[in-house]
């Protein structure tokens, strides 16, 4: 009621809209509806990004392409009616993990340049089992009779909140606890040892001292 | 199209059996990790779209779907944190020159 009212008045506020402005109910030449259109745009742009960051041969601009198509498909969740979700896909996924991805390979990278092969030699296994495995699932979703709506529902952001603080308020304390334990677990895993000097790794330096004796 | 839950989800499965070719064909496993990544991302889309289109579900499915990106960001830490790890004991990102326990 009150969201409704302020909506209101800010649409008050605002004064006299643009009278000209006036989208057609459908797309021209196409007579699509927009969302369908926006729909087909957000998901060629998000599964060729995604083909692109498994098939590219540079790791760089395969993480550069997995941004790309976790933005897309924050647009997917906003034409899904979750904006709040849109939002923390865009601050989590493009904002942390991405540059997250882009450290790491700036610190694994190898001087020789991209590596040869990009595949492993069993790669037309993992091509097959990813395509039975496709064609499994979307044969069960077009074989079941889906019980649904045919509106999208929108998810407010408040609905979100009062959920999650009191539905799942365990889960979310338990998610802090998990996250902290990945800090802690993370800044120990990439901790370097100041003891060992970084050429003379304790790998390399057990082998040669296997192959010394 | 963009009124029916069948799209959404054939758009997750299609985005799901790209992570997983990813997944096994890769050899860096940045790459790898970047496929998983991918994976958990159509998880969420499906749960979102299963969301949108049953009203009753629709705050229960953004708040699980935000306990999954926040799960993806400590698996992700984690991950690259063990590959950064390995990398600096063996000088590669690649997992099939991790051979040592064969030998």
């Amino acid at each position: 009621m009150a969201a409704a009212q302020r909506r209101s008045t800010t649409s008050k506020r605002q004064g006299v809209r643009k009278e000209g402005v006036e989208l057609p109910g459908t797309v021209p030449y196409l007579d699509w509806r927009w969302d369908d259109l926006i729909f087909l745009l957000l998901a060629g742009v998000m599964l060729g990004s995604a083909l692109l960051v498994v098939l590219g041969r540079d790791i760089i601009r395969s993480a550069l392409w997995l941004i790309l198509s976790f933005a897309a498909l924050a647009g997917i969740y906003g034409l899904l009616g979750s904006a709040f979700l849109a939002i923390s896909q865009v601050l989590t996924y493009v904002g942390a993990i991405a540059v997250l991805i882009l450290f790491a390979v700036m610190i694994t990278q190898s001087k020789r340049g991209t590596a040869k092969l990009v595949f492993n030699r069993q790669w037309w296994v993992g091509a097959l089992a990813a395509i039975v495995l496709v064609l499994l699932m979307a044969l069960s979703i077009m074989l079941t009779e889906w019980d649904v709506t045919s509106e999208v529902q929108v998810a407010e952001a408040r609905e979100v909140a009062l959920t999650i603080y009191q539905d799942y308020m365990f889960a979310f304390l338990a998610l802090g606890v998990l996250l902290l334990a990945g800090v802690v677990g993370g800044l120990y895993l990439a901790k370097r040892d100041d003891d060992m000097p970084e050429t003379n790794s304790p790998m390399r330096a057990r082998r040669d001292g296997e192959e010394g004796a | 199209m963009s009124h029916s839950l069948e799209a959404y989800l054939i758009l997750a499965v299609l985005l799901f059996g790209i992570g997983t070719f990813g997944f096994l064909a890769k050899r860096n496993a940045i790459a790898m990790l970047m496929s998983i990544e991918l994976m958990l991302n159509s998880v969420n889309l499906a749960i979102i779209a299963f969301g949108a289109f049953t009203p009753e579900l629709a705050a229960q499915a953004s708040s699980i779907a935000l306990f999954v990106i926040a799960v993806a960001a400590g698996e992700a830490t984690v991950g690259l944190a063990l590959v950064i790890a390995i990398y600096r004991n063996r000088r590669t990102p690649l997992v099939d020159e991790y051979a040592s326990m064969k030998e």
